[in-house]
């Protein structure tokens, strides 16, 4: 267990700057997700974390200790790849045991600390079996487990369910984040999915174009968005902004409701122009614009089908819709986050 | 409605989409591979098989039967004894010669650096480059009076002048030069192999492997070559069928000297069928490679099977 701190971390590829100037530091025991679109960096960031790239500035401390100039190898951290990365010639049990035999570790405690593994993730009954035998799902618990099985000082994952289908993958993510906070090994997990990032991180960092736009909590990161970008990549549909005082005015499409559901409060009211609904069982998505906007701003509200009356969303009219004026958030002409308007 | 389906149908004559189906076209795609190889491999073959059993020379063409008399001539023959062992010491060595090269050549030109794209293709020459314009060259750089390999060896002080190597009459050292030569014609081939080998591992595998703690010699030996050894076992084969069989070298290089020092399976059949016109023991000298190759071939294919990942 460790704690990992990177300090104005920077890369560069020739010209191109992949990662630009990125802070933070993951406490003991943390899960931290790093968050953000294909291309952002993230996994060049991780890459750099675990030593298989070079920083071409800045530094990575673990426990405090700089490791820089020290190789994958001597950093004790272990990591999980997209692709998952088995050897495909071992066994499930000589791929487990592959990280304690590069240690040198005797072969009794080899054979505990395999058994001990894999009873972990239970694949017991597959140590026989060559990776191309397994199922996704299996070969991701496998690669857990040949990660987990040093007990590493940070554990870094790459998108690990990105190559599962979509229910194994509901269930892969709670199962990780569980396995975690039993192990409780420091985590940095990178994917590009919000939906992974709110549901196991303890905290998320959202990066762009290499730079951390925010770190802080789920509920942090999705109420307080500290600018555009992290307001519209977080939530679905995303947050809805309208041009306002030089600036952008936005709001979450579940505070926009039509006036007549909001009862107390001060609220900010909109003429609605409804242009169709979709039903999706737990809620209903409706698509329009608003009076004296472009009609190329489009607005989506979403509400709780239940306590909607229909009459209220009828595609073609005019409706009244309002926000509780705690739910809007003002975003400047840089996009950066202001307090008040 | 249904009358009308009918007539139509009627109509269509049986032949009409004969070539839609499999086992007409196939035949008609599998027929020239298969003239070619019944032609050119298959009666030849059947031929040389049958010379072996007869006394067949060029000055008297008699097919009279002999049975095994030929190869039991050539079995007692030292000279043969002593090439099918050359065969065997000039295949292997250059094989593995070649292979070590084609390794290191691999994993050098797998590093990003500048003009390496040239020197991808520029490496592939010795390949390319026909066997007896290379060989020239080499029978030059083993002369033993303008030997560049001697004035490089004499010019770094590490041999005088007067106990320079005689590369091409000294027998061992006979061996060693067709040995490099082949290699050298085989390497480039052995880069390709492994080259197509590596890159086809997943990234992710080697970045495993490496997080994991293995270092450079461990990643290379117990990932990398175990992953693409089916490739490099098929390679090989290759490269054993072609060296075992091969003659061009020698003759060029050495014509099999000094006193049969580098005298292989394909030129001593080729020195006794040919030149001498003794088809019979010709044949039944070149036959001689048939079962090793053959043996070979089996092995090496069982040994890919098991290892198919």
């Amino acid at each position: 267990m460790a704690t990992v701190t990177a300090t104005e971390i920077t890369k560069k590829f020739g010209d191109v700057s992949a990662i630009d100037g990125v802070s933070l530091s993951v406490a003991d025991g943390e899960f931290l997700v790093l968050l953000g679109p294909s291309g952002c960096g993230k996994t060049t960031f991780l890459r750099i974390i675990a030593g298989l790239e070079k920083q071409t500035a800045g530094d990575i401390a673990i426990d405090g200790m700089v490791v820089n100039d020290l190789p994958p190898r001597a950093r004790g951290i272990a990591m999980m790849f997209q692709t998952y990365g088995l050897y495909p010639h071992y066994t499930v049990r000589d791929n487990i045991a592959f990280p304690l035999k590069t240690q040198r570790v005797p072969k009794d405690e080899i054979r505990t600390k395999v058994a001990w593994a894999s009873a972990l993730l239970g694949i017991e009954h597959l140590l026989d079996r060559r990776p191309r035998q397994l199922s996704g799902g299996e070969r991701q618990r496998v690669a857990l487990a040949r990660a987990l099985v040093r007990e590493p000082t940070a554990l870094l994952l790459d998108e690990p369910l990105s190559n599962l289908d979509a229910k194994l993958r509901s269930s892969a993510r709670n199962e990780i984040k569980q396995f975690q906070q039993r192990v409780g090994t420091t985590t940095i997990y990178v994917t590009h999915d919000q939906v992974e990032a709110m549901g196991m991180g303890d905290r998320i960092a959202v990066i762009d174009h290499g730079r951390v736009r925010q770190i802080g909590t789920p509920a942090s990161i999705y109420d307080d968005p500290a600018d555009r970008f992290v307001a519209t990549f977080v939530g679905t549909p995303p947050m809805n902004l309208i041009d306002w005082n030089g600036g952008h005015l936005g709001f979450r499409p579940e505070d926009f409701l039509p006036r007549e559901m909001i009862e107390n409060g001060e609220v900010t009211e909109f003429s609605f122009f409804i242009e169709r609904s979709e039903y999706l069982g737990s809620e209903r998505i409706v698509y329009g614009r608003l009076e004296g906007r472009s009609a190329a701003q489009e607005i989506t509200a979403k509400l709780p089908p239940a306590h909607v009356p229909l009459a209220a969303i009828r595609p073609g009219e005019w409706h009244p819709f309002a926000v509780r004026n705690d739910a809007l958030r003002y975003f400047d002409q840089s996009g950066v986050r202001r307090r008040q308007s | 409605m249904v009358a009308l389906a009918e007539r139509l149908q009627a109509r269509r004559s049986r032949f009409e989409f004969v070539f839609d189906r499999p086992r007409v076209l196939g035949t008609l795609f599998l027929a020239p591979a298969i003239i070619y190889v019944l032609a050119l491999v298959g009666v030849p073959f059947l031929l040389a098989v049958y010379y072996s059993l007869s006394a067949y020379t060029v000055y008297n063409p008699s097919y009279h039967f002999v049975g095994l008399q030929n190869f039991i001539d050539v079995i007692n023959s030292g000279v043969f004894r002593r090439t099918l062992a050359n065969t065997f010491i000039f295949t292997f060595g250059s094989q593995i010669l070649g292979l070590i090269l084609g390794k290191f050549g691999a994993l050098l030109l797998l590093r990003p650096f500048p003009g390496r794209k040239i020197v991808r293709a520029l490496i592939i020459l010795p390949w390319v480059v026909p066997i007896a314009l290379a060989t020239v060259a080499w029978e030059w750089m083993f002369d033993s009076l303008y030997s560049v390999i001697n004035w490089t060896l004499i010019a770094l002080g590490i041999v005088t002048r007067t106990d320079a190597p005689n590369w091409l009459v000294d027998p061992g050292l006979a061996m060693l030069s067709v040995i490099v030569v082949n290699a050298w014609r085989f390497f480039p081939f052995a880069i390709v192999i492994f080259l197509a080998g590596i890159t086809a591992i997943p990234q992710d595998v080697i970045d495993a492997a490496t997080v994991d703690g293995a270092g450079f010699w461990r990643r290379n030996y117990q990932i990398i070559l175990p992953m693409i050894m089916p490739i490099v076992v098929v390679g090989l084969v290759f490269g054993l069928v072609f060296t075992f069989t091969d003659l061009s070298i020698v003759y060029l290089l050495t014509n099999g000297g000094p006193v049969n020092a580098t005298s292989v399976l394909g030129f001593e059949g080729f020195q006794v069928g040919i030149i001498s016109g003794d088809v019979a023991h010709g044949a039944a000298i070149s036959l001689f490679m048939l079962p090793v190759l053959f043996i070979l071939v089996i092995v090496m294919l069982r040994f890919i099977r098991r290892q198919e990942i």
